[in-house]
């Protein structure tokens, strides 16, 4: 479970995130959604320990990640994975050095253990036989999924996604979410997705959060966001023409 | 700069990773230092013979000067002024490509220590590789020398290489390595500063390049004066 408490987030003079409090339970998708600059990402970087907060606490399991030093945080880092908007694969690698690079460092596993689960975690995102390809010749569908494989080969207890869908077309963009919700329901993963499509909103959106201008704004299922009668969600939900038909069939 | 050299998380992988950078640094410049350095080599013994016509000078004394110039300035000096270009430019777009495409993000989630993982190694390799280099330089450097000397007969080559031996004080290949192991840090680490230090995108990636090789030139011909004054 990972806890936010009261996060805020100065940059400058300006303050991206104002107070910002919730829970988010494992084997749940837990959606942060928001329209651009509302501060997602901001978020997404302050719980992942990529920006300290200027002010709040995160807390992975009870544990204040937020006062922890450098080597404090390994322990919990090698708990997560993250699939990154651009994939952010290492060029330099295959795809199979990509999924093995944390097994590497952080594990004692021999290469044929650590090739096995490389193995396993392809077929688990449907690339199987991939191994040997660099990120340049992946589309990049193949490569969200390489990315998604990198981030459960240390069978992480924490998934963070950011933007999974962004440039990709919408058959992929259902078949990564499925891939993502599987995978939370299968190993009971804490997972934060990071978004603004509403196929996901609506397909995987198990517990939602909406910022506005920084804060939280709402809170609750995709069951109950059509029902809602928050004006700044409903005009960020139901801004399309699709999305306002499909709710009036609601 | 204290974080580069923090305790790896696993000595193998960045052994592996020092072992990639210094073929990168060593092997990927052994072409173009070859090129200079045998030019080098050749231009100074001609322009020394030039300048040194006279009967009351020995042509021994061209083998010498070129020597002495080749082992204190031109192999070490010009050769980092060269690999600031070469290998510097590289290291500084390669980590600011991995900066802006959030590769080091993904490194330091992980809980990889990424200015150690990606840094020492190239700093390793750069005061390892780069004196290795500029031994190699020196060597084709003088070789050029005899080359210019065979075919412009304006010193045999039996001058040129009496002049090589002649009078040889050993405090001047300690003044090359000592500079070429600076110069070696300074192209890598302010390279590498650089690159870590990108924010923004493609644009910024080839200025902070640019940045790094400017500012590790100025360092280069700064810590040349500084050594040369302290060791001479």
């Amino acid at each position: 479970m990972i806890e936010i408490k009261d996060i805020y987030k100065t940059f400058g003079d300006n303050e991206v995130l104002k107070g910002i409090s919730a829970v988010f339970k494992p084997g749940k998708n837990n959606l942060i959604i928001g329209g651009s600059g509302s501060g997602k990402t901001t978020l997404l970087k302050c719980i992942v320990g990529l920006h300290d907060p200027t002010k709040g606490d995160v807390l992975f399991d009870g544990e204040n990640f937020t006062d922890m030093d450098f080597e404090q945080r390994v322990p919990i880092r090698t708990q997560i994975g993250m699939l990154f908007q651009n994939s952010a694969l290492f060029d330099s690698m295959t795809v199979e050095e990509n999924i093995m690079f944390p097994l590497n460092l952080f594990t004692n596993q021999s290469k044929a253990e650590k090739l096995d689960r490389a193995n396993f975690c392809l077929k688990r995102v449907n690339l199987t036989g991939k191994n040997k390809l660099y990120p340049a010749e992946l589309s990049g569908g193949m490569k969200k999924r390489v990315g998604i494989a990198r981030a459960i080969s240390m069978q992480p207890k924490y998934l963070f996604v950011d933007e999974p869908n962004s440039g990709l077309d919408p058959r992929t963009s259902i078949l990564i979410d499925e891939l993502i919700n599987e995978l939370t329901e299968e190993y009971q993963i804490t997972t934060v997705i990071v978004t603004h499509d509403m196929n996901s909103v609506m397909g995987i959106g198990e517990h939602i959060i909406f910022l506005h201008q920084g804060k939280k704004w709402w809170e609750g299922s995709n069951k109950e966001i059509a029902h809602t009668d928050n004006q700044e969600l409903n005009d960020f939900v139901f801004a399309s023409k699709f999305m306002q038909a499909a709710k009036a069939k609601l | 700069m204290r974080l580069s050299f923090r305790k790896p998380e696993k000595f193998s992988v960045y052994w592996a990773e020092v072992m990639r950078e210094m073929v990168s640094v060593g092997i990927g410049s052994l072409g173009i230092i070859a090129i200079i350095s045998v030019f080098i080599g050749a231009v100074a013994t001609i322009q020394t013979a030039f300048q040194l016509v006279s009967d009351f000078i020995p042509k021994t004394i061209v083998g010498g000067i070129t020597r002495d110039s080749t082992i204190l300035e031109f192999s070490p000096t010009i050769s980092a002024l060269v690999l600031a270009g070469r290998v510097g430019s590289s290291m500084a777009s390669q980590i600011g490509t991995m900066r802006v495409t959030e590769q080091i993000d993904a490194l330091e989630i992980m809980g990889v220590n990424a200015p150690g993982y990606l840094i020492s190694p190239k700093i390793i390799a750069g005061v390892t590789m780069i004196p290795l280099l500029v031994i190699v330089s020196v060597i084709l450097g003088l070789t050029g020398g005899y080359i210019a000397c065979a075919a412009s007969n304006d010193v045999s080559t039996a001058d040129y290489v009496t002049g090589l031996t002649d009078g040889f004080n050993p405090v001047i290949v300690t003044v090359c390595a000592v500079k070429s192991i600076f110069f070696g840090f300074i192209i890598t680490s302010i390279c590498s500063y650089q690159g870590f230090y990108t924010n923004g995108g493609s644009l910024e990636v080839g200025q902070s390049a640019t940045r790094g090789v400017v500012f590790s030139c100025i360092m280069i011909l700064f810590v040349d004066l500084v050594i040369s004054r302290v060791l001479l």
